[in-house]
């Protein structure tokens, strides 16, 4: 892409007389908006973290400095609630990176109906979160009419009720299920590019199946797996209406992460201030662990000269 | 090859094929657990134990459909809206970054990119209070505007990967008849990015479809999309899980259509082209 790039930049038509579009003029709109919609109001997030700001008190705010920060960051709660994002983020991906891995293998391979299975193996991830959380709170993770009680029962257990007894195990379980598709799709494709001469080349010279995997398939596997970190890391910080529709956050802060938590604080408490502070928190860890990824991926990405 | 090898080697490749069934199967449940409650009574939709076999009834999307029709014309106005005004937004922005890229292109697309990296949660604040003041609240142009905010970056990533593709000589041929840059646009660079507009909208249809954050945050009742209309069934302990069930199919049923047919696009939308 880069030296296509760089291809046309070096014939680059002079500008012609009376041209009323500039390249520019075409790209403004779309920067625009951007700015409009995504800076300003961040900017502005960051202006409000400053005051005590409470819609429930109209007419006061104070400003009170970095008193939002120290609040959030020397309640234990808040720290509890960080450390869950991290936990449901990290686990979800972990999770999602093997069992995505093992089906994209799985599915590699030749097989009757292998179009057809890779096609409705992407469903969980169409399904909308709202939906994906209440079908699974109702009907699967439910003590007394859910499925999974039923079959745990079936073989010789107690019922289990998944949401109070192990809310984030289920809570992941739930997002595990809507995220590995796309941790499959991504490192099925990743798979496919793989150039079938090499893996020949390995076993010409008596690689054995391990090996194979270890030192061809691997190392072409690099960048695929670092595009489902990446684009997983910033999803799975964001996770929102799933939790909205299980646990609302529960019991207790249980399943309470950072998305959720603002959520509460903004809308629920009308606490702005602290709801600002912990927003902007979120967009610096976000943006941290981005573009520290990024980096990683551009790195693999040039050094194979595309 | 030693002949013995083989049918070992073909009892492994079965078992193989018979595992990935069985994963399958086993993640597909849930869903097909959902779209069997649709058509059950209620009684048989939380009966233990569960009811595999039944007769499928029908009355429990007639149920549904009352309340369904006003949010999924919601949904359709938001997501359908978001995608046109996307796509009036980025794609000339695509094009310019594609057939004029400057040094600082590169940093425009990088920057976009960026936005989406943008949490919902630290804009919401400002401007769920700039929609209060603007009247904006509750409204569907509100949620079309902030659906475009969140398929802008898409829509110009996409497109400029498609439109990099169209072999330069096209344009200059172009330029060498004396064509304007908004012929090349429309002469040149959408009609031969045709296919890549079609995948691109259909991502964006998805992700607006499927969007729930700003939803729940920026719509109450009259804007209400799907999202929201089956976040009513958060707490339906039993009793309306066979309606909630037919709601639920209504609601994915599109997008999972959509979504099988895309699917090859899919990978490229998702991984902003970075997986081919």
């Amino acid at each position: 892409m880069t030296a296509t790039a760089a291809a046309h930049a070096g014939t680059r038509p002079s500008p012609k007389r009376g041209l009323r579009l500039t390249p520019m003029a075409l790209i403004w709109p779309a920067m625009l908006y951007l700015i409009l919609t995504t800076q300003v109001p961040f900017f502005m997030t960051v202006y409000y973290s400053f005051f005590r700001y409470n819609l429930a008190i109209p007419g006061a705010r104070p400003f009170v400095g970095l008193d939002n920060y120290r609040n959030l960051l020397s309640d234990p709660q808040n720290l509890h609630i960080l450390g869950n994002t991290v936990v449901l983020a990290g686990g979800t991906l972990l999770l999602t990176l093997l069992l995505g891995a093992t089906l994209a293998l799985l599915l590699n391979r030749d097989f009757p109906g292998r179009a057809l299975l890779r096609t409705l193996l992407i469903s969980s991830f169409l399904i909308m979160p709202v939906v994906t959380a209440v079908v699974w709170k109702n009907m699967l993770l439910n003590p007394v009419f859910g499925f999974f009680s039923w079959l745990v029962t079936r073989l010789g257990g107690h019922p289990v009720d998944w949401l109070a007894q192990y809310p984030m195990a289920s809570v992941i379980g739930m997002i595990t299920w809507e995220w590995t598709p796309f941790a499959m799709l991504i490192l099925l494709t990743g798979l496919q590019s793989l150039p079938d001469d090499q893996l020949e080349a390995a076993r010409l010279d008596g690689a054995s199946p391990w090996q194979e995997f270890r030192y061809v398939v691997l190392p072409h596997w690099t960048q695929a797996i670092q595009v489902v970190v990446l684009m997983e890391t910033i999803a799975l910080l964001q996770v929102y209406g799933e939790i909205y529709g299980s646990t609302s956050g529960g019991p207790g802060i249980a399943t309470t992460n950072l998305p959720y938590f603002i959520y509460q604080k903004a809308f629920a408490e009308y606490n702005i201030g602290l709801a600002s502070a912990a927003g902007v928190i979120t967009v610096v860890l976000t943006n941290l662990l981005a573009v520290y990824l990024l980096k990683l991926i551009s790195r693999t990405h040039s050094g194979r000269g595309d | 090859m030693p002949a013995p090898h083989l049918p070992r080697h073909r009892l492994q490749g079965g078992l193989l094929t018979l595992l990935t069934y069985l994963l399958a199967l086993a993640f597909l449940f849930p869903l097909v657990w959902m779209f069997m409650a649709a058509f059950k009574t209620e009684a048989q939709a939380f009966a233990v134990p569960p009811v595999f076999v039944f007769t499928p009834v029908f009355e429990n999307f007639q149920h549904a459909l009352g309340s369904y029709f006003p949010a999924l014309r919601n949904s359709l106005v938001a997501a359908v809206g978001s995608t046109v005004l996307a796509f009036i937004l980025g794609l000339p922005a695509a094009f310019a970054l594609a057939v004029y890229p400057t040094r600082r292109a590169q940093g425009v697309l990088t920057w976009m990119l960026s936005t989406k990296f943008m949490p919902a949660v630290g804009v919401i604040v400002p401007l769920f209070l700039l929609f209060r003041n603007l009247h904006l609240l509750d409204t569907l142009p509100g949620l079309i505007l902030m659906y475009t905010t969140m398929n802008l970056p898409l829509v110009v990533w996409m497109m400029h990967s498609y439109m990099t593709e169209i072999p330069y000589a096209i344009y200059e041929a172009a330029k060498v008849d004396g064509a304007s840059v908004a012929q090349e646009f429309f002469g040149i660079a959408m009609p031969l990015s045709t296919p890549g507009m079609a995948a691109t909208a259909l991502l964006c249809l998805i992700f607006a479809w499927n969007e729930v954050f700003f939803a729940l945050n920026l719509t109450n009742s009259d804007a209400a999309p799907l999202s929201v209309f089956i976040s009513q069934f958060k707490t339906s302990e039993g009793l309306f899980w066979a309606q909630m069930s037919a709601a639920a199919t209504l609601t994915v049923l599109p997008v999972l259509i959509f979504g099988w047919v895309a699917q090859r696009q899919l990978v490229r939308g998702l991984s902003f082209g970075a997986v081919k």
